[in-house]
């Protein structure tokens, strides 16, 4: 079985940062990899109306 | 003066971004108080207290939800006219706010940011809950470990979540995650720890961090630290994580020693822990907060009820040594107690924690209770009781500033004190308050001065009891470490000059609580 949990204990983390920025920022600055997504709430904001596109997808 | 809100439909920003708008606005000139928040029903709620949208004018806010963006402004006409004129002026980030990337666009999914960094292996997620789950099943189809400090996530979508990591390999740290400790990178609310022999597996973000810091504190480090989240040890959830976490730990070659932290697991779930911890190859400790009753012992387990105990049990297995923090005995506690209890009058009766940290709510309760003391909670353990109404404190009360009806759609308290403040203002007016216990939490995260952020209104209280003719003792822990930006030593300083009795420790300073609450029964009997 794939073991991508003990793979990055022993490496290097590199993070995808979704949400509060500052939490990227504050990883970036500490010397780590961090890709940033411009996140907005899917389908305008409509959860039910994100989740049905979801299983369309 | 004018009071006014303003609002932009359909803008999602987060909510750390949102504080820094408001303060920023509230530093002009002309303006008295100015607020940027989500228009969730629990923000709508707090402005209206406030006086906001009040009178006809303002249909705008009353329609306003949960994915409007409002802004809230008290001052001068022509500053708050002036800022109303174009919000959108503050609602840009710097281009400093942008360092996490150089690529010219952001990417907009999860899918499109690994493709961009194809050997990206962590997903941090901190978008609103409701939308929690469907960012963290896009991280791990992409084959990414999980950080979910999102709360707010249902037990279903929880469990299926853990088990699509389990068959992965992967694993999912949260939802209502508050840190992690991963190959020496701090995520979320993590502090300046160094690496050491001891890994962490924690369901309690603040547990995990005081336990760090006090390993730090004693010379020692951690390994890593994987959250869980709240609710792993459940029945319901059966552990899935605290389990992938053991696994990967016990084969790390950088961890000697394991210490679980967490609340009491259910019953299943206990049962799957220890068969699991019978055959763990590594000496570990497990620290369940709260608990009524504790595992047995063996010689490869260690059980403490108590973070200071469990640092101090880590430290010895390691074998390694370690100054361990200096301890006052219990008489030496009750001394310093009986010297404040003294200065108060028979009406001060009451205890009122105050916690930016849910795991200090929890272990204060258990050190209680140990003692046979009953306090109200809005997240009371086995014994105590539940604070109906958790904005109102009865009697003595401990109450997590963290909870979800604080925090919803607003900054958790270790960033944003501002209803921290005015709830201690709140206790301050109290005649029957004889005490009150504060935590403090360092970090890269945050507040930049956590105990500056209170001085004023622990000033406010102590002056305010001071002018009725009563004496309330104001007693707090600050956790962090040497190396976090706040600095340990002028955090626990500012708060030695505010007047504050500051202990090393939240467990020390809810020992202290306890002795002046014993001797507060004791009066009480007498007269």
């Amino acid at each position: 079985m794939a073991e991508p949990l003990k793979d990055l204990l022993r490496g290097k983390p590199v993070f995808v940062n979704v949400g509060v920025r500052e939490f990227g920022d504050t990883l970036h600055a500490a010397g780590y990899e961090v890709v940033h997504v411009d996140w907005s709430p899917p389908a305008g904001g409509n959860a039910e109306m994100a989740a049905l596109l979801d299983d369309l997808l | 003066m004018i009071r006014i809100t303003v609002i932009r439909k359909n803008r999602y920003f987060d909510s750390v971004f949102l504080m820094q708008v408001a303060r920023r606005i509230a530093g002009q000139p002309g303006v008295n108080d100015a607020s940027a928040l989500l228009a969730t029903d629990a923000n709508k709620k707090v402005l209206t207290e406030l006086g906001y949208g009040q009178g006809g004018q303002d249909a705008d806010f009353a329609a306003a939800g949960p994915n409007d963006l409002v802004l809230a402004l008290e001052g001068e006409e022509a500053a708050i006219r002036t800022v109303a004129a174009d919000p959108e002026a503050w609602l840009r980030r710097s281009t400093a706010a942008s360092a996490a990337t150089e690529a010219p666009r952001d990417p907009r999914s999860i899918r499109e940011a690994v493709e961009a960094r194809p050997d990206s292996n962590v997903a941090v997620i901190s978008v609103p809950g409701e939308y929690a789950a469907r960012e963290a099943r896009a991280a791990l189809d992409q084959g990414l470990n999980v950080f979910l400090f999102s709360s707010n996530v249902s037990v279903e979508d929880e469990l299926s979540l853990k088990r699509a990591a389990r068959d992965r390999g992967l694993v999912v740290m949260g939802p209502d995650c508050g840190t992690a400790f991963l190959c020496g990178a701090g995520i979320g609310f993590a502090n300046a720890v160094r690496r050491g022999p001891i890994g962490i597996v924690g369901s309690s973000g603040t547990g995990m961090q005081e336990f760090s810091c006090l390993v730090h504190a004693a010379g020692s480090g951690i390994s890593h630290a994987i959250g869980t989240g709240s609710r792993d040890l459940s029945d319901a959830i059966g552990g899935i994580s605290t389990l992938t976490a053991i696994d990967a730990l016990e084969t790390d070659p950088g961890t000697s020693v394991i210490a679980i932290l967490s609340k009491p697991p259910g019953e299943s779930a206990t049962r799957k822990l220890m068969q699991r911890l019978a055959r763990c190859d590594k000496p570990v400790v497990l620290c369940l907060f709260g608990a009524a009753a504790m595992p047995a012992e063996t010689g490869n387990l260690l059980t403490a009820s108590v973070i200071d105990d469990a640092v101090e049990m880590a430290l010895q297995k390691t074998g390694l040594g370690g100054s361990v923090m200096p301890r006052p005995s219990r008489e030496a506690l009750r001394a310093q107690a009986a010297a404040e209890v003294a200065r108060m009058r028979p009406a001060q009766r009451h205890v009122r924690g105050l916690f930016a940290g849910g795991t200090f709510c929890y272990q204060s309760q258990a050190i209680f209770r140990r003692a046979g003391l009953v306090v109200y909670s809005n997240s009371p353990i086995h014994g105590m009781k539940e604070l109906a109404d958790p904005r109102a404190s009865l009697e003595s009360s401990f109450v997590d500033m963290g909870a979800e009806i604080f925090v919803e759609g607003r900054p958790h308290p270790m960033i944003d004190a501002s209803l921290r403040r005015k709830r201690l203002a709140e206790e301050g007016q109290d005649p029957s308050v004889a005490l009150v216990l504060l935590d403090f939490i360092l970090g890269a995260i945050s507040s930049r001065d956590p105990v500056g952020d209170l001085v004023p209104a622990i000033h406010a209280v102590r002056e305010s009891a001071r002018r009725r003719g009563d004496h309330v003792t104001v007693v707090g822990s600050v956790c962090g470490t040497d190396a976090d930006a706040q600095g340990l030593e002028a955090q626990m300083g500012a708060l030695a000059d505010a007047g504050v009795l500051v202990f090393p420790s939240n467990a020390q300073a809810a020992a202290f609580c306890r002795e002046a609450a014993l001797l507060l029964a004791a009066r009480k009997e007498v007269r």
